[in-house]
């Protein structure tokens, strides 16, 4: 898939948390093929202490308005000037990056999409995407409390929508892992979120025998494979979760030990 | 733009350092990689190499440090896989080579021989993240020469020797080199370093310490460039922390034939394109008609 690097215009940029902010961008050309799962590179100026671009998972791409959707986090530095972005900025996007999830072959085929906190972001459009290829996806999403539960309005167009918090605010109380709907068996899982949380994802679903995909996070330089910093260890040895990942199937993973 | 590294034709000074360019191919989408004067790929050895474990990177003021530990394939996959996708890339392909003894590093210099579109090797004998070679022999005159002795009676074409900042005196380690056949040095690698997450209280990387590059090391490495110029008659490359065509331009006023881009490709992956515009632009406005005119021109 062809990469490109682009300048976009930030059309605008909510805070829909204290900790999180939705920025759409725009570009002048329709927007480039973007596959669920996949992420960009965002440079940051004007923020003396960050250095390298931030990797953004692709949270949703809106082809009636040619938008782009990054759920943001505020992390660090960086971040937190992404969070000061205003309607007209213009920013410079490396994109689409890294691998997608994975499309089920049977539309009837039970698929549980599982984000917690920030990791809902690669989900929301996951969701769109299986909606629109006719399956009928299951959501999970997992929060501390009832105020850090993101975009929950947007996933009931896409599915059923299910609900924890740590401290039981709103849905279940508990982990994903605690969930009702997680006992239920399930064709394919995908997962994203804190490593603790897909980590116990993943053993259960490994344990069950359901096909289990999840997306991880690590630190990157480059985004492209050139750099070999953001490695896995899998059962291929360590790959780059930039250009090999961010999606790897549970199988790959050496999480069982 | 055209330059000369020992037998060498660059179409142009503007190098990609090892180990930010992949094999080239990956930046291929973003830019026109033939344009380049050369592109140095990622290190390899005789035998696959995991590397270091995870955290292997962490961002610093003006930079980051790194601890990858020469993860490749090795070099016999190197030559069967990887080279027929990059052999006709029409510009010169140099292979970063790298060992953990003197056997290792002849022995991997001697298969990358055998490959006819390799113009040239860079030997490293400053990679500070593996615990056995790498730096180990970069930071003797004695261990350099004889690394350098060594891959010189295997490899007739242009070797050049990538240094390490992290001694004493760079100049020694450079007439040491050069004194064993060394076509080139180019200099410096990464500077040996550290960060420590203090929540955490522990060392950001897996190795505690790492190579830090990026424009922080900039002026370290321009200092370092200037004086090995001024020590060897064979061509210096420079490279450390160049982000624009300026600091090309600094690095080649200091004596540098040709400059290498390295973490900057992380940030604007077609850096390297403005920076030959830009040397170019440079040489132009300044009434030079080759940049070879403006090689060691600093005055003081």
């Amino acid at each position: 898939m062809k990469k490109y690097i682009l300048d976009m215009m930030v059309n605008s940029n909510c805070r829909i948390h204290k900790n999180y902010c939705l920025l759409k961008l725009g570009t002048i050309d329709v927007l480039p093929e973007m596959l669920p799962g996949q992420f960009v590179e965002v440079k940051v100026d004007h923020s003396p202490s960050t250095f390298l671009r931030r990797p953004i998972s692709i949270n949703f791409v809106d082809r009636d308005t040619n938008e782009l959707w990054l759920l943001i986090q505020i992390v660090g530095d960086g971040t937190k000037q992404m969070a000061e972005y205003k309607p007209g900025d213009i920013i410079n996007v490396e994109l689409p990056l890294g691998n997608s999830f994975s499309i089920p072959g049977n539309r009837n085929d039970s698929l549980l999409l599982i984000g917690g906190g920030v990791g809902v972001a690669p989900m929301l459009y996951l969701g769109a995407f299986l909606r629109k290829q006719g399956f009928n996806p299951t959501f999970l999403l997992g929060a501390r409390s009832q105020e850090d539960v993101l975009q929950s309005d947007l996933f009931h167009q896409y599915g059923e929508v299910y609900i924890t918090t740590e401290n039981g605010s709103l849905g279940e109380k508990g982990f994903v892992t605690d969930h009702t709907i997680f006992q239920n068996s399930f064709d394919f899982i995908y997962a994203c979120g804190p490593k603790p949380m897909m980590m116990a994802v993943a053993k259960s679903a490994f344990q069950r025998n359901i096909v289990c995909e999840v997306s991880l996070e690590n630190k990157m330089a480059c985004g492209i494979g050139a750099c070999l910093c953001c490695i896995e260890k899998t059962t291929e040895g360590n790959v780059c979760v930039c250009s090999e990942g961010p999606v790897f199937n549970i199988k790959k993973l050496k999480w069982q030990n | 733009m055209n330059v000369n590294i020992g037998n060498l034709e660059c179409k142009n000074p503007v190098m990609t350092a090892s180990g930010t360019f992949g094999y080239g191919v990956e930046y291929a989408d973003f830019m026109d990689i033939s344009c380049l004067g050369g592109i140095i790929v990622k290190g390899t050895t005789i035998q696959p190499r995991e590397g270091n474990d995870y955290p292997r990177m962490v961002e610093t003021s003006s930079g980051m440090l790194n601890a990858v530990g020469l993860q490749n394939k090795g070099a016999r996959y190197f030559s069967e896989h990887i080279y027929p996708a990059i052999k006709d890339i029409d510009t010169n392909v140099i292979v970063n080579v790298s060992g953990s003894s003197i056997e290792t590093y002849a022995e991997c210099a001697e298969v990358i021989a055998s490959l006819d579109h390799i113009s040239a090797i860079e030997v490293n004998i400053s990679c500070p993240n593996v615990k056995q070679g790498g730096m180990t022999f970069g930071v003797t005159s004695c261990g350099a020469a004889s690394v350098v002795k060594a891959v010189r009676k295997v490899y007739p074409k242009t070797m050049i020797v990538k240094l390490s900042p992290n001694v004493t005196d760079i100049t020694e380690i450079a007439k040491a080199v050069e004194g064993e056949g060394a076509d080139s040095v180019s200099l410096i690698n990464t500077l040996l370093g550290m960060a420590i997450n203090v929540e955490k209280r522990k060392p950001e990387l897996s190795t505690i310490t790492g190579g830090l590059s990026g424009p922080c090391v900039k002026p370290v490495a321009l200092r370092m460039v200037w004086q090995v110029f001024h020590s060897v008659k064979i061509p210096v490359i420079g490279l450390g922390g160049i982000c624009n065509w300026k600091d090309a331009v600094e690095f080649m006023l200091a004596g540098a034939t040709a400059i290498q881009i390295g973490t900057y490709n992380f940030i604007d992956p077609t850096v390297s394109v403005k920076v030959i515009a830009g040397i170019d632009d440079y040489c132009n406005r300044h009434g030079f008609k080759s940049v070879k005119e403006i090689i060691g021109t600093l005055e003081v």
